[in-house]
């Protein structure tokens, strides 16, 4: 210990909020209970640090994250143990999944009850050890701090991801040591995972980018967790190479949505060119995302054609599901910034005439215009709707977030991203109920802006609890419900693969969502027809406070195009008239 | 590029911090991902920087065991990993205990397999051997199958441990 640090004793609840402060906390998300009422009595004294009450503890995750993503910033939650701690597990696999920095405290039963199947006990740290990057039972008052310290620490290096503090009673009420750090620099951990690239790989990829004809960078959510000078410095190599680009569904916003670069999204619902551009290809240039199996499709077939790059923080990630032929561990930003060094480097130039040709095949498949679908009649055409609220909301500063299903992917589909961290949606876990969660995180971060939740009726009604939180705090944020009356998703694959066999699938005794908003004391609009929906839209957005909208779009219209589960990104449904040459495999009825 | 269809056995060895719940993260990382752990021992090799070594015999295709070698690195905890299977040459061992129960010929043939195969009496009773044996897997095997045609027996085996030859020694980083 040097002599610039003094240390201070205080209770173990005042620790907590002090490290907190120190990490740059402002505001916690949480709901009170039995073994965190010291925590929640010194946030009583304290100023500093907002506490913002959900419904639900797994809301406070989703609210958590929502704010970590919009912002590049930890999420906070605060949580009670038992059922509080394993309410909160879907919001941490979701964090997990996503790779949100999340650090989640849980209350724990008094360290002499621990075992002893106390009241609300649960085995907190066992029940997260899989669905965290990283857990801690606190059990010794002098290392609360340098565990709180690291929590935050593993949450926001390499891959970020969610970590539990589970903290007893006695540990939150006995004094613990506080130490406050006077010098600036960051603590020594014991954490250290590789930010900066290798310079010989580097060296070795710019080679390999020399040879491609047929490249594609395909761009991922690393992108977004790099930090927006990854997008800009994104934006500068495919202006430099001139190379067409895809991101996966978390990795929109890293390019801007009207870069003539860009294919669109890739994978299941992703664009016609963007798939036969990956299908075709012969460079890959992976930048900061997975090769989820949503992406690949049928790996056997997947870019049969290419030689393959894959940059990731996270060295587990390369090699796991397809073989690459270099793999470049480091920070994303830092590995662009990288290649563009080291391409001035070995004076690279695109191919002028290899990417003529190769532009032109992709302009073909873009004509085709996959997204294309006809608005007739008085039935409001989802896509439709998603498509007026994105051209009426172009001048504001608006941030979206999805809940899962259909509408997630109209929205991922119609919605334009042009900056990176506008736009939160559950990816990997396809966590239903995430969204309006979620956009109670963001407009807590960002009071001013436009925040909308693009919902479906069933995935809002797993979290429509927070409705209340949204009045409490009278957050203005528009949920835009585009209800079919069906699980569409589910619907779709039940009328795709399952013989039209509509099982349970049909979301029956709703609520009526104007009189719902009215209960809550919000504004409640429906669009029946299409010609409502342009000023339920612009009523929506002209209301000051918190807003539900019910879309009442097409019943049983189907998300294309679409790779049918089990097959390769060639072998794509652009629309209903293609079902019919196109069956589902025996091999994908299995996958999900 | 790596072949993804032959299952190889590797022998790792993996330094950790000392913590509560250190080897319950290593075991789910296997058990949640249905990898396999053919032996697995532990134990705590330094009480002053409180780290244990944690050796562990897996089995998988090459891409698989690639997997394994960086989940296992990627935990807060994990020091350093080493696979003493793709590394310069190394050394491994496993200890067993043999209770046999028998009597007359077979338990004098006992005996003289135990001395050919350098095992140590550990007890002895009028009808009953527990016999220590040190050596590689496959000799331990080799011993307890033997032993197993002579008698009732039990077996506890510690699982392998292993480090590299030569003068390279696995340090905190």
């Amino acid at each position: 210990m040097s002599k610039t640090q003094t240390v201070a004793m205080m209770p173990g609840a005042e620790v907590i909020l002090k490290v907190m402060e120190a990490e740059g906390v402002d505001v916690i998300f949480g709901y009170p209970g039995g073994a965190v009422l010291p925590i929640y009595d010194a946030l009583f004294k304290n100023n500093s640090i907002r506490h913002i009450l959900v419904r639900h503890e797994q809301a406070a995750v989703h609210a958590a994250e929502g704010y970590a993503r919009s912002t590049g910033k930890v999420g906070v939650v605060l949580v009670t143990s038992g059922p509080g701690a394993t309410n909160a597990v879907t919001g941490l696999t979701d964090a997990l999944m996503d790779s949100v920095p999340i650090v989640c405290l849980t209350g724990q039963v008094p360290s002499h009850l621990i075992g002893t199947d106390a009241f609300q006990e649960a085995d907190t740290s066992g029940i997260t050890r899989p669905c965290t990057k990283y857990n801690y039972l606190v059990k010794k008052s002098d290392r609360l701090q340098a565990n709180i310290e690291e929590a935050f620490h593993v949450a926001r290096s390499g891959r970020p991801g969610p970590v539990v503090l589970d903290l007893p009673k006695d540990v939150q009420m006995l004094d613990a040591p506080f130490i406050e750090h006077k010098s600036a620099e960051p603590l020594a951990q014991r954490y250290k995972p590789v930010t900066s690239p290798q310079k010989a790989v580097i060296k070795e990829a710019v080679k390999m980018m020399k040879q491609a004809k047929k490249p594609v960078i395909y761009g991922g959510g690393g992108l977004i967790n790099s930090g927006p000078r990854a997008s800009d410095a994104l934006h500068k190599l495919v202006n430099q190479t001139g190379w067409p680009t895809t991101l996966t569904l978390m990795g929109l916003g890293a390019l801007p949505a009207d870069d003539s670069h860009f294919l669109g999204m890739l994978g299941m619902h992703g664009t016609y060119q963007a798939n036969l551009a990956m299908h075709n290809c012969d460079f890959m240039l992976n930048l900061g995302a997975r090769f989820d199996d949503r992406v690949t499709g049928r790996l056997s077939e997947f870019a049969p054609f290419s030689k393959k790059i894959h940059a990731d923080i996270d060295p587990s990630s390369i090699n796991k599901v397809v073989n690459v032929d270099l793999g470049v561990i480091g920070d994303v930003g830092e590995t662009i910034d990288a290649l563009l060094a080291e391409m001035e480097v070995q004076s690279f130039s695109p191919n002028a005439k290899a990417m003529t040709r190769w532009w032109e095949q992709i302009e073909g498949w873009r004509s085709r215009d996959c997204l294309a679908f006809e608005q007739a009649g008085p039935i409001i055409k989802p896509q439709k709707s998603i498509q007026r609220l994105y051209e009426m909301t172009k001048d504001r500063d608006v941030y979206v977030t999805t809940e899962v299903g259909q509408h997630q992917m109209w929205a991922a589909q119609y919605f334009g991203f042009h900056k990176p961290n506008r736009w939160m949606t559950s990816g990997g876990l396809g966590t239903m109920g995430y969204g309006l969660p979620a956009a109670v995180g963001v407009q807590i971060a960002h009071p001013e802006a436009t925040v909308i939740d693009i919902s479906g009726e069933a995935s809002f009604l797993m979290n429509m609890q927070e409705l209340s939180t949204i009045a409490q705090y009278n957050l203005p944020v528009k949920i835009f419900i585009l209800n079919n009356e069906w699980m569409g998703m589910v619907r779709q694959w039940q009328e795709l693969v399952h013989g039209k066999r509509y099982s349970e699938s049909y979301s029956s005794s709703l609520p009526d969502f104007v009189k719902l908003a009215d209960t809550f004391g919000m504004k409640g609009l429906r669009a029946s027809a299409a010609d409502d929906l342009d000023d339920v839209i612009a009523e929506m957005l002209a209301t000051d406070g918190p807003v539900i909208a019910d879309i009442r779009v097409e019943k049983e219209e189907n998300c294309f195009p679409m790779i049918p589960s089990g097959a390769a990104h060639h072998e794509m449904i652009l629309g209903p008239e293609d079902e019919t040459n196109k069956s589902i495999s025996e091999e994908g009825k299995v996958l999900v | 590029m790596l072949d993804t269809t032959q299952i190889e056995r590797h022998t790792l060895s993996v330094l950790v911090d000392n913590e509560p719940g250190v080897l319950a993260r290593v075991v789910g990382l296997f058990s949640g991902r249905g990898y396999n752990i053919e032996s697995l021992t532990v134990s705590e090799v330094d009480a002053t920087r409180q780290l244990s070594r944690i050796s562990v015999v897996t089995s998988g295709t090459p891409m698989v065991i690639e997997q394994i070698k960086q989940l296992l690195d990627k935990l807060v905890p994990t020091h350093s990993v080493q696979d003493l299977t793709v590394g310069p040459a190394h050394v491994e061992r496993e200890l067993a205990l043999i209770k046999i129960v028998c009597i007359g010929d077979k338990r004098v043939e006992s005996l003289r397999v135990a001395d050919s195969f350098r095992a140590r009496t550990l007890d002895s009773s009028l009808n009953s051997f527990v016999f220590e044996v040190t050596g590689n897997s496959s000799k331990i095997t080799a011993f307890i199958e033997l032993m197993n045609s002579l008698g009732d027996i039990e077996v506890a085996r510690t699982g392998v441990c292993g480090m590299t030859r030569g003068n390279n020694i696995d340090l905190v980083g």
